[in-house]
């Protein structure tokens, strides 16, 4: 049977201990903690809806192994801020009108949260493609996408950096 | 990007503060915080979680299954196969609300013998959890015996073919026939033949099917599911075998749905499954069950003759088309006869022959998608034209032009279109926005298109739609709306918010909306056939202009001024040509509170009912009324490797008014995206009826890497029957994508390419042949 062990995972600032099989995803753990803004679109990596940042790069978390993560600080879209203090991406997706059905918006957030914090706040075009390519959407046409990212990057240059 | 281009004002005097505002949805914090619960975000304790076993064989008979060792499997609750169900059958209509007799459409809810498609449920298991139920699929023993199947809806009509459904496979059969086609062929200079094919393409929402369901303490049947339809509810109950009021379905905000969740998904097994165990359970399909687990878009075959004057006026046009059902019949009829109805588009045609046929075969079934027949019979009718305008020696603007239906012209089914026409206007405006053409590049050449269409909004009218909202204000003054109606990402709900702030004098974040609950919010039918706006949105429209209307008459006598004299915004009531007398909104719901005047109201809005059209000429009503509007689009293709770029895409589309245009703007940009893939990406392949492609590495569904900055050009005629003067907006968005598409591909190589996608292999192809 599958080994388990208890690991400690720090998410959107909180620590949680958690007993961990060998073979469970970084999604299945997050889904299994409460961390519902984690979504599982297709659980092989090819559309982004799970897509979490292990520090600051953006993975897929259904193909990550939870062992795997270690000490890493786990950001889900929900631990980017909150409605009081909402991050520009937050804010720009809603302004926009980059959200339709939104069930690929966190994994969105989190690739162009990724770009932002690799130091390309000065999205072109093309920038944002390559960053938000992994991440399907089905509503949307990326059309606002582009504007609400955009945007978020201006205010996040405006302030000095990334939160 | 988008811009709103406003009509003649209909109605006079019309000034709105919150409706046309392109202010933020009410769903749009939530979404983007990570807040929003979707139906699959719910677990309950000692909840069990549930895995279907599918056919491996498209055309088979079940000979034996055996559960035995499945159901030994320690952690497994239930296993259900036909032993339990003994022959129970789970309806493929489309939801009714008057009680019309359905279509003889059913299926076993599991194979009792024959199995007509690839992945056809035979089993359901429930057990502790999802590893387990996984393994329990694997320890069901089956045996399949192979069965002669027929995977080409051509082969299906030969005689001697396999029989799928019925007697023949012919699953449904329209036809019109108006004027003298005989004549108008007679009377053209130049006939034009072509046939055109369109393929299988999967909705591919990014939430899969998934639900949880619970039998409560007064035996009722709970379903929180992610689906379009909570009126399902009263099917479910048939299949189960339970009153209808013993069902209940709650809707969440749906992770999309273009069709693919207008048929019941995972309810029924959810009901069998929570029913047998009395445990709550759940059922989330993965990516590859979603492939199997809901019908796909009908591909059609598409011939058509077409005939014109020298100067490019049509003068017959008959089309014969034929769509591949699938297995079972589900919405293929009313697939086929949209598809007839907007056979020859936008134009008018007095002289017009239809014949089409959905045919059963034994590839996976198909029905509604987001365009359902209109896209497939525009995808035609489009290339038709500039074949047409290629032979005539004639612009293809020019030649769509002549030929534009106007007010009061009758559409193929021979009743007059009463809105707006502005198929010229969108056209004109979406060709022009292309700009400066963008030159050839050695071996990347340069193409432009454009498809205009007609799309219906709202259901047939023989269905007889209704839909009920309630509205009414709170003792702080906010609103508060209740309606069934499901939001599926397009901001359905936000819409109905907008219109009772509007109607009400507050701001749009004053007004909660409960929807989507078929137990305790008013039913008002389903998020499908571009109706939300136009039913539910003139319900909430009555029913908040009911209430506006009592508040202002208690409001009149306080201010001591004639009714009609007061107005309210901002959350406040006042004299209109003394603002300064004023109170605020709710010190009046105060005073009407007090005085029991009625704050509340439940409305019942009814489309236009008529019957069924006339069997042998497929003449009468169809439909409430049409959106018109156009595509234009650049590419560039590679000569050398065939592969299409999209460079510019623009939508133009008169939606008769826009309640959000941000909004609106979103539907016509995502249907210009998902146009585009069934233009040159997307195909569900199916070999011998065995699906190909079941993941979206190979299903391939565009990327930000693909697309352009989409352009949304939003035209308002005020003339629609939707609150306001509003269209429907989001299956006319799609429509005329693909064909745009395809016309600019053949404008950029010289040779078209019939059937889609347009892939490259068939463009460096079709290139070898124009140069053979």
């Amino acid at each position: 049977m599958n080994k388990t062990k208890q690991i400690t995972l720090l998410i959107n600032g909180r620590t949680h201990r958690a007993a961990v099989p060998a073979n469970e995803t970084l999604l299945e753990t997050l889904r299994g903690l409460g961390y519902f803004e984690v979504k599982s679109g297709c659980e092989k990596g090819d559309c982004g809806a799970c897509a979490v940042l292990v520090d600051d790069e953006a993975v897929d978390s259904c193909l990550t192994l939870t062992w795997t993560v270690k000490t890493q600080r786990v950001t889900t879209v929900s631990g980017l801020g909150t409605i009081e203090d909402p991050h520009p991406l937050h804010t720009a997706f809603i302004e926009r009108g980059a959200a339709q059905c939104g069930f690929c918006t966190p994994g969105l957030i989190i690739a162009a949260e990724s770009m932002l914090r690799n130091d390309t706040r000065d999205p072109s075009l093309d920038d944002m493609r390559l960053a938000l390519s992994g991440n399907l959407c089905r509503c949307t046409g990326y059309t606002k996408v582009f504007d609400a990212v955009t945007a978020a990057a201006r205010v996040v240059r405006e302030e000095g950096g990334p939160k | 990007m988008s811009e709103t281009i406003a009509g003649s004002r209909r109605g006079a005097n019309v000034e709105f503060r919150q409706v046309g505002m392109a202010l933020p949805r009410i769903d749009a914090p939530g979404k983007s915080h990570g807040k929003t619960r979707y139906a699959g975000d719910h677990v309950m304790p000692n909840m069990l979680h549930a895995k279907v076993l599918r056919s491996p064989l498209a055309s088979a008979r079940l000979r034996r299954i055996d559960v035995s060792k499945a159901r030994e499997l320690p952690g497994v609750a239930c296993v259900l196969t036909r032993e339990e169900l003994s022959g129970r059958l789970a309806p493929t209509d489309i939801a009714g609300q008057t009680g019309r007799k359905r279509l003889a459409t059913d299926q076993p809810i599991l194979v009792n013998d024959r199995v007509r498609y690839q992945g056809e449920p035979m089993a359901l298991v429930a057990a502790e959890t999802v590893v387990i139920a996984e393994r329990a699929l694997e320890l069901i023993e089956f045996d399949l015996e192979p069965l002669p199947g027929v995977y080409d809806p051509f082969d299906a009509l030969k005689p001697g073919a396999p029989i799928v459904q019925g007697t023949d496979n012919v699953v449904a059969k329209y036809k019109v026939r108006k004027g003298d086609t005989e004549a108008g062929f007679a009377a053209a200079d130049v006939i034009i033949e072509n046939t055109y094919c369109t393929q299988f393409i999967e909705h591919a929402f990014l939430e899969p099917e998934v639900g949880l369901a619970w039998v409560d303490e007064n035996e009722v049947i709970n379903i929180r599911v992610s689906t379009q339809v909570i009126e399902h509810f009263r099917f479910i109950a048939d299949a189960v075998g339970v009153p209808h009021n013993k069902v209940r379905i709650l809707g969440s905000l749906v992770g999309g749905g273009f069709g693919g969740k207008e048929d019941v998904t995972v309810e029924i097994y959810l009901a069998l499954l929570a029913k047998a165990t009395n445990r709550p359970v759940r059922l989330c399909y993965t990516r590859e069950d979603s492939f199997f687990g809901h019908g796909k878009r009908h591909p059609f075959t598409l011939t058509h003759r077409t005939g014109f004057t020298r100067q490019g006026k049509i003068t017959a046009w008959k089309v014969d088309m034929t769509a591949d059902a699938g297995g079972y019949v589900f919405l293929s009829p009313y697939v086929l006869l949209y598809a007839t109805v907007a056979a020859p588009g936008p134009y008018r045609v007095d002289n017009l022959h239809v014949d089409a046929r959905a045919v059963a075969t034994n590839n996976m079934f198909t029905s509604a998608f987001r365009g359902f027949g209109a896209a497939q019979a525009c995808i035609a009718h489009e290339q038709q034209m500039d074949e047409a305008a290629k032979t005539l020696g004639i612009d293809r603007l020019e030649l769509r032009r002549r030929n534009f239906l106007r007010t009061g012209d009758l559409i193929a089914t021979g009743v007059p279109i009463e809105s707006a026409v502005w198929s010229d206007e969108c056209m004109t405006r979406a060709w022009e926005a292309l700009g400066e053409r963008t030159p050839d590049d050695g071996p990347i050449k340069i193409g432009r298109g454009v498809a205009a269409y007609q799309q219906s909004y709202g259901r047939i009218t023989w269905l007889h739609d209704t839909s009920e909202a309630w509205v009414g204000i709170e003792m702080d003054g906010t609103v508060v709306v209740r309606s069934g109606v499901t939001d599926i990402g397009a901001g359905q709900v936000s819409a109905l918010a907008q219109i009772a702030a509007e109607l009400l004098g507050v701001h749009l974040t004053d007004v909660a909306v409960y929807n989507s609950d078929s137990s305790t919010t008013p039913l008002a039918g389903t998020t499908t056939a571009t109706r939300a706006l136009y039913m539910t949105g003139n319900a909430v429209r009555l029913a908040a202009e009911a209430v506006r209307e009592r508040l202002l008459r208690r409001a009149a006598q306080e201010f001591e001024v004639a009714h009609g004299k007061v107005d309210m915004a901002d959350n406040r009531v006042f004299v209109a040509d003394h603002p300064e007398r004023s109170m605020a909104l709710k010190d009046l719901v105060a005073v009407c509170a007090s005085e029991g005047v009625h704050r509340s109201e439940l409305v019942m809005f009814r489309a236009p009912f008529t019957g069924e059209i006339d069997p042998e000429t497929g003449q009468g009503r169809v439909h409430p009324d049409y959106t018109y509007g156009a595509q234009a689009v650049e590419v560039a293709v590679d000569t050398g490797t065939g592969e299409v770029t999209v460079l510019k895409s623009v939508g133009a589309h008169d939606v008769g008014l826009a309640i959000n245009p941000d909004a609106v703007a979103g539907q016509i940009e995502g249907g210009a995206a998902q146009g585009q893939g069934y233009a040159l990406s997307e195909e569900l392949r199916y070999e011998q009826g065995q699906l190909t492609s079941t993941s979206f590495s190979e299903y391939l569904i565009p990327t930000a890497m693909d697309v352009p900055e989409y352009k949304a050009i939003i035209l308002e005629s005020r003339s629609g029957v939707g609150p306001f003067g509003a269209k429907g907006i989001g299956e006319p968005a799609l429509t005329p994508v693909a064909p745009a598409i395809a016309n600019a591909v053949a404008d950029a190589i010289g040779v078209r390419i019939f059937d889609l996608p347009i892939t490259p292999e068939k463009v460096v192809n079709a290139l070898q042949r124009l140069g053979n």
